[in-house]
């Protein structure tokens, strides 16, 4: 449906002048109402219910809360924590930059056995519930967990050696296990479509690698390495479970201080003071990235992947590609697959399925107790909902602010971006006293859910967009329309395949950011339709060997849920589309 | 431009509505469709099928419940949405939530005529904007087979945690961001005093307590007993022990867990149901208060919540026999509670943290 209606849209657009195809023009009776759905909606869901709760937080009967804010100054530890929440953003980022990096570079230029597979292998970590990655690397990196285990046996010591307990290592560690396959994605899957004819053409005038990659390919990056690096630094800045769980209480971001002021201290004022914070700093970072992103991009020459990845032929190709493929494995595979493992001998003798089984029975014939297919139908069709909504918005938006090269596209790409830097209970809240009335009550609805989770994901699709929309080159639009394409084909068999590849990134984060539960809907109110995460967390709400796994054999089944799904949205051919 | 918003706000919700689940409608009753009770409350509630069914079938009302996060965060919820209540009643205030609700006055009174058979202790509010339904108490857990194995005798006092042979085996859930954690505060609170309660943490920082941000993390992540973590003492609740024999399959016909019940251990939770003020259901609600008090779902409440009924007359199931109670919680008032919190926590992070 959403495709239907996105090929509609844009074929409106090529109907019109095509010797300004940069600039397409549409009769602004058709452009502007297009253009005003992503706003309506930016100005519903988000605008109106964090306006909502900030005036009831800050001037509560009308006047200004002035002595709870005053507190806010007057304390270093709110500064300090600005700072820390800062600081460790950045350093995650970097760090994730420096282990997928190489893995973009790998992907993008080498076919090999496995790829599509590890590619969805390494998107899993964004789904699952924090408590539970903490188990996993509790099992590999713990007091008593296979590493500690093993070099205890091969040093000969008596104590664990490695200690990451409440560390900032194993935050930052933590961080890059989740975020490595944004840039993986992001970087990887422009970098695909990047001529490596220039680079080898440097190559042949006498650069040494290093400089043809620095002088060539990396200006030519930049778009999708700067977009991507952004998102990974909003996770971070905002990073609630990690910091919570696996940092300790010693650690604490503005995200996770909005939360204690919101939900346990009931300190509104506060909360809203530290939001209003936290959403300054990501728009402040958006219009410094803005005017960044406008100064870097350049009309590239895009190329199908075919032509681009091939099999690694000489002995140090191969070992590029398989030292990339070990340390995904290490990184990524291992702490999932020992997850599912555990599903199967957690607290019994050898292996078995009996907490699969156990999913599937209502011990306690519990009025919430959910079949473990039903709960994967809830989680599917709100994801699917959410990535039809996305792709449908994000189109248009990012259309939108191709085009947008003014003032106006300053102010409104940062505008689209918020959602990501907002807190979650900050959101939420605003929905119960926004969404109050009808017709819009929809505060105990599940249509709230896909909507909330849209919020987020769009930000995704949108930065996965626009890059690629902003390079297309001109002169291929051009040339079509003087081979004589008609204005629907040009759109079809040189818009739409460039442009394919990049939609498809963006519904995979879509599809991950709902699956996984992110952002506003863990405060919303929940009707009866619960989800994958749902029953895990219900799960792990009540002590004893068989509720810890069935939580394990519920997050099993939602990798592979979530790995099955990726692997048909990028098996998803329309067109030429699925060739990119 | 005033109108083409609006006509797009219509279509973004058209949008919004074919993509999703179809849109439920308010929840304001017809006179001649079946009516619905919306009950509003934490994550941890469960019940019964065949318990929620006999209500139905008694009142001929469908019950529709609402889970909105951990009880501060539902409170909060209910709190924020006074003017237009989401719910018909709310369950699961504590007592140490208990003065935020009542000062934000969103419960109707209601004096169920079954409060009869309830102890006067579990009563807090003699208006009856809030009756109890259960107790439960927050405790410290030991492993075992842990002790067995190094040949140390168990703790049994709060006083026992800061001897050396006690250094690096508590670990504790935060005050500032756990329920049970905020509830093991308040037991030293109540067991020291508030002369008394920094000094006894300042030893426990010197014994090297560990501190986790909730329940789960501690318990499935740091607990000897039940995880890959190496603490053998945990914050949990009286009535794990008897959570971990069920729960084993089998496995265990003992639990593997103990509790440590000296004077002033563990600290006392009572969950509380009331009135949302301005439901349009008030002759259901009742019927609802009335129920969830009655013997039926009284005795359908230990095996799903893993707390005590209120109402004595209510049957214990035979797994419950391991769940002990406390003979001398540590107390402080609600009251209490609520004036000092934010001090409290604040006093406890700068001696446990900073």
């Amino acid at each position: 449906m959403t495709r239907r209606q996105g090929d509609k849209e844009t074929k409106g657009w090529m109907d019109k002048d095509t010797r300004r195809s940069d600039r397409v023009s549409l009769s602004p009776l058709l452009r502007v109402p297009l253009y005003l759905i992503p706003l309506a909606f930016l100005a519903l869901f988000y605008f109106y219910p964090l306006f909502s709760i900030f005036r009831l937080s800050l001037a509560p009967e009308g006047q200004p809360a002035l002595t709870a804010l005053r507190g806010l100054v007057n304390t270093p530890y709110y500064a300090r924590t600005l700072w820390f929440t800062t600081w460790q953003a950045a350093l995650s980022t970097l760090l994730t930059l420096l282990a997928a990096l190489p893995a973009a570079y790998v992907f993008a230029r080498y076919q090999f056995r496995g790829k599509s597979l590890l590619q969805a292998l390494t998107t899993i970590p964004f789904v699952l519930p924090t408590i539970v990655v903490a188990t996993a690397f509790t099992s590999l990196l713990g007091p008593k967990g296979w590493v500690n285990q093993a070099l205890m046996a091969i040093l000969g010591l008596d104590r664990p050696p490695i200690n990451l307990v409440h560390t900032l290592a194993i935050i930052l560690l933590a961080h890059v296990f989740y975020n490595y396959t944004i840039i993986l994605r992001m970087v990887g899957g422009f970098w695909a479509n990047l001529d490596p004819q220039l680079e080898a053409a440097a190559r042949m005038l006498g650069a040494s690698p290093w400089r043809a990659f620095w002088e060539v390919t990396l200006p030519l990056l930049r778009p999708a390495l700067t977009a991507a690096s952004l998102l990974v630094f909003l996770f971070d800045f905002t990073s609630f479970g990690v910091i919570l769980i696996l940092g300790g209480p010693r650690y604490a971001t503005l995200e996770v201080e909005i939360y204690r002021q919101a939900v346990h201290l009931f300190n509104l004022p506060v909360a809203a003071a530290l939001s209003l914070l936290q959403i300054g700093c990501t728009f402040g970072l958006m219009v410094t990235y803005t005017r960044l992103q406008q100064r870097i991009t350049v009309p590239l020459q895009l190329r199908p992947r075919q032509i681009t990845a091939r099999r690694p032929r000489t002995r140090s190709e191969r070992w590029l590609v398989g030292v990339n493929v070990a340390v995904m494995i290490l990184l990524l595979v291992v702490p999932l697959l020992s997850l599912a493992e555990r599903s199967l001998s957690a607290g019994q003798p050898g292996y078995s399925l009996a907490y699969y089984r156990a999913l599937s029975v209502n011990l306690q014939s519990s009025i919430f107790f959910v079949p473990p297919l039903l709960a994967v139908r809830n989680s599917l069709l709100f994801a699917g909902a959410t990535v039809g909504l996305a792709l449908t918005l994000g189109l248009i938006s990012a259309w939108l602010l191709a085009r947008q090269r003014g003032r106006l596209g300053r102010l409104l790409d940062p505008v689209f971006m918020l959602p990501l830097g907002t807190s979650a209970v900050t959101l939420g809240f605003g929905y119960i006293i926004a969404l109050a009335r009808p017709p819009l009550n929809l505060r105990a609805s599940p249509v709230l859910v896909p909507l909330a989770h849209t919020l987020v994901a769009l930000p995704f699709v949108v930065r996965s967009l626009l890059p690629i929309i902003r390079g297309i080159h001109p002169h291929l639009r051009e040339a079509a329309r003087v081979l004589g394409a008609s204005s629907w084909r040009v759109w079809r068999e040189v818009d739409l395949p460039i442009v394919g590849r990049a939609l498809l990134v963006g519904a995979v984060f879509a599809f991950t950011v709902s699956l996984g539960e992110f952002g506003a809907t863990v405060f919303v109110a929940r009707p009866q339709m619960p989800t994958m995460p749902v029953v895990i967390y219900r799960f792990l709400g009540q002590p004893g060997v068989v509720n810890y796994g069935q939580a394990l054999a519920m997050s099993t089944v939602l990798m592979l849920v979530c790995a099955a799904g990726f692997l048909a949205i990028e098996r998803f051919r329309y067109g030429e589309v699925g060739e990119f | 431009m005033k109108k083409t918003t609006l006509l797009f706000l219509a279509l973004v919700l058209l949008v919004a509505a074919g993509c999703g689940p179809t849109l439920t409608p308010a929840p304001t009753p017809t006179p001649s469709g079946p009516r619905t009770l919306t009950v509003m409350t934490h994550d941890s509630f469960d019940a019964s099928q065949e318990v929620i069914a006999q209500f139905e079938a008694e009142t001929g009302a469908t019950v529709k419940f609402l889970k909105s996060g951990d009880t501060g965060a539902a409170l909060n919820q209910a709190i924020l949405s006074k003017d237009a209540p989401l719910a018909d009643v709310f369950y699961g205030v504590d007592n140490t939530f208990f003065s935020r609700a009542i000062k934000a006055d969103i419960f109707e009174s209601y004096a169920s005529p079954v409060l009869a058979d309830i102890p006067d202790a579990l009563e807090l509010d003699p208006q009856h904007r809030l009756n109890p339904v259960d107790f439960g108490d927050v405790c410290l857990n030991y492993d075992k087979a842990w002790f067995e194995e190094k040949g140390l005798t168990p703790p049994a006092t709060l006083e026992d945690l800061i001897k050396p042979e006690m250094k690096g085996l508590l670990v504790v859930e935060n005050p500032a961001t756990s329920s049970p954690g905020l509830a093991f505060l308040m037991a030293t609170v109540g067991h020291f005093g508030e002369d008394g309660y920094r000094d006894f943490w300042a030893k426990l920082r010197g014994n090297d307590v560990l501190v986790t941000a909730g329940w789960e993390d501690a318990y499935w992540g740091q607990f000897s007993a039940t995880s890959d973590g190496d603490r053998p003492i945990v914050v949990s609740y009286a009535t794990s022990p008897a959570a971990e024999v069920y729960f084993s399959e089998g496995k265990y016909a003992e639990p593997p867990t103990g509790n440590v019940l000296g004077d002033g251990a563990c600290f006392r939770q009572i969950e509380f149901v009331g009135i949302l003020r301005g439901t349009a259901n008030r002759d259901l609600a009742e019927k609802w208060v009335d129920f969830m008090l009655s013997p039926t779902f009284q005795a359908d409440i230990p095996l799903h919540m893993w707390v005590f009924p209120a109402n004595p007359k209510a049957e214990l199931p035979e797994v419950f026999q391991f769940a002990e109670v406390p003979p001398k919680p540590a107390w402080v008032s609600p009251e209490g509670i609520d004036q000092n919190r934010e001090k409290w926590i604040e006093a406890w992070t700068e001696t446990v943290l900073r």
